[in-house]
């Protein structure tokens, strides 16, 4: 099939993201896919595998470096234009978005391209999602812990039940309109502050 | 209070961007009405593609970059205009210790003249080429940076042809000391901190300084989205002014400890308050313990050097010009006129009445002494600004520097 014939260079220092990527562009029936992680001797892997479209993060800093390298045209041996099209501005605006960034060779028509960038795109977006919500995740496990400190707190100063310090807690946040683990981390690092409180 | 105004602005880790750093965490923007947000980006291409897309209103950039911009030479176009120069100077020729010592042999010393160490540089080249061994690889950041147009026309003056005689590469500045710690480079020119940061880990000689390759000569700007600029006018010369109110601080040093712990932090450059302080005081250690002191190694505000000369555009033009970037065209010589802009820095800071440059050019490199020139309010003083060749830039005289400096 001449559609997924094309070539992928998948440039990608993050392995997870990079794998869900390579694994997205399998599925969608394309067979020539290299992942790289590493940019170090690039020019010669992109020699080797003479990619149709190379497709690279922005948090990659070698950017400049590569393009440099498709201007200069020596490690491809042919001319590179950049992005899919200059005029499709808003495929752009959703990889620049999303993170992600697409070099591909001069002549390649746009809409064989567009399918892998925009599959690209999504994939990024589904693992910012992912990062997202694990920082969530993370950070909901974090608030949980700080919030039965600052119980355990008003427990021992104020000699409340864990209900009692709970719902002191809650009214404290309602009435100063912020959330229940805003007062906690407050109160933690109040009661930090004055020390023995704590320790006692 | 909320603010007048909010800008998103992006910058790269590199101690020129200390005067738009300072803008937005020193007060300087929030006292114009300014909300100034600074993502730190990881690429002269992302800085350039997210301008063009509209995620910045403005960056710190590479002199000839918004030029590169207008003149269609990259991938996004975009109208891009320079209202405001970041700072003069700032950048060295840092080379590996190997090629240092091949340079002594020749009769190079530590003392940063151009001259002598490019003799000694050709010298060392043409041994190395007579031996058949590969030629020099030096790395610029960019294609179209300030550090790839003075490296060329250093070596280029020194009788170096620096597309045949050497290779040129591109590298991300924070990478530099460690690319020629590796030997996958001999040598580079890029702004401050990161030569000093090959010299502190002793991999790394300092064999020239763009100040004195040419003297007070333009760096980093501010590169703006035209369209943005025309949309918002009042939030452009805001930020102007707080740029200028910034500049100044920076200059002072007064408070060289605080602007170097500021961008030490690991948001800005992320390095030691130590290795700053060369680009501050101008007292560089060069390698193997030699030290020197560069009068105007960097100037962040003094001697008008937040205006954006055309002749600074103009130069930029006649250098890219040179090295087959672009042809010679009146069209492309008017985008090159166009781009930066004199004129919105001047309207921005007319009310503050500070001193004004009269011209929106002046000839390049004819200022042998500091001369004051006319302006608008306060008296100002320029210069000196020669090229280490002598030569002079009169943007009036373009076709003819051109062809001086065509090769064959």
């Amino acid at each position: 099939m001449v559609l997924s014939s094309l070539a992928v260079l998948v440039i990608d220092e993050n392995r997870i993201r990079a794998s869900i990527i390579e694994a997205g562009l399998r599925e969608a029936g394309h067979q020539r896919v290299t992942v790289v992680h590493d940019v170090a001797g690039i020019a010669r892997r992109i020699a080797e595998i003479q990619p149709d479209v190379i497709v690279i993060d922005l948090e990659n800093p070698n950017r400049d470096m590569l393009e440099n390298m498709f201007q200069l045209s020596r490690a491809v041996k042919r001319p590179i234009a950049m992005f899919v099209d200059r005029s499709d501005q808003a495929s752009i605006e959703a990889a620049v978005d999303a993170g992600v960034s697409a070099y591909v060779v001069d002549g390649l028509r746009q809409e064989r391209v567009k399918p892998i960038l925009d599959m690209a795109v999504s994939r990024f977006n589904a693992f910012s999602r992912m990062a997202r919500e694990l920082e969530e995740a993370r950070s909901e496990l974090e608030n949980r812990k700080v919030i039965d400190r600052a119980k355990g707190i008003l427990m021992k100063s104020r000699g409340l039940s864990e209900d009692a310090a709970y719902t002191l807690l809650r009214k404290t946040a309602m009435n100063q309109n912020r959330k229940i683990s805003d007062i906690a981390h407050s109160l933690v690092t109040t009661a930090g502050l004055l020390g023995p409180l704590e320790d006692e | 209070m909320t603010a007048a105004h909010q800008i998103t602005a992006g910058f790269m880790p590199l101690f020129d961007s200390a005067v738009l750093v300072a803008a937005g965490e020193m007060g300087f923007a929030a006292r114009e009405g300014v909300d100034l947000v600074l993502h730190r980006e990881t690429s002269w291409a992302n800085i350039r593609d997210r301008i063009a897309i509209g995620h910045f209103d403005l960056a710190h950039m590479l002199g000839p970059m918004p030029l590169a911009c207008n003149l269609g030479l990259t991938p996004l176009a975009s109208e891009t205009i320079v209202p405001f120069s970041l700072g003069l100077g700032g950048n060295c020729v840092t080379i590996s210790n190997a090629v240092w010592e091949g340079m002594a042999a020749h009769g190079a010393v530590s003392d940063l003249d151009p001259a002598r160490a490019g003799t000694a540089l050709g010298a060392f080249i043409r041994e190395r080429a007579a031996a058949g061994r590969d030629p020099l690889r030096f790395a610029v950041v960019h294609p179209h940076s300030g550090h790839n147009y003075e490296l060329r026309y250093w070596l280029a003056a020194c009788g170096i042809d620096p597309d045949g005689e050497i290779e040129i590469v591109i590298v991300p500045p924070p990478f530099m000391a460690d690319a020629l710690a590796a030997g996958r480079i001999d040598g580079y020119c890029v702004g401050e901190p990161w030569n000093s940061a090959s010299v502190s880990a002793g991999t790394g000689h300092i064999v020239t300084v763009k100040a004195l390759l040419w003297r007070n000569s333009p760096e980093k700007v501010i590169g703006a989205r035209k369209a943005w600029a025309e949309a918002q006018p009042e939030a452009l010369a805001a930020l102007l002014r707080a740029l200028h109110h910034s500049a100044r601080w920076c200059q002072d040093p007064a408070n060289r400890g605080e602007l170097a712990a500021l961008m030490a932090q690991p948001g800005f450059l992320g390095q030691s308050t130590e290795i700053q302080m060369p680009v501050l005081t101008g007292h560089l250690r060069l390698g193997s313990g030699a030290e020197r002191n560069v009068e105007d190694f960097f100037v962040p505000f003094d001697k008008a050097a937040n205006f954006p000369w055309k002749s600074h555009a103009l130069w930029f033009y006649t250098q890219m010009v040179r090295w087959g970037d672009i042809a010679h065209t009146p069209e492309n010589l008017a985008v090159a006129r166009d781009c930066y802009r004199p004129d919105l820095y001047r309207a921005a800071l007319k009310p503050l009445g500070v001193a004004l440059p009269g011209a929106n050019a002046k000839v390049e490199g004819a200022l042998k002494i500091a001369t004051p020139v006319g302006s608008a309010g306060a008296s100002l003083v320029l210069g000196p600004d020669g090229f280490f060749d002598g030569r002079i830039f009169d943007p009036d005289q373009i076709d003819a520097y051109i062809g001086a400096q065509r090769p064959g």
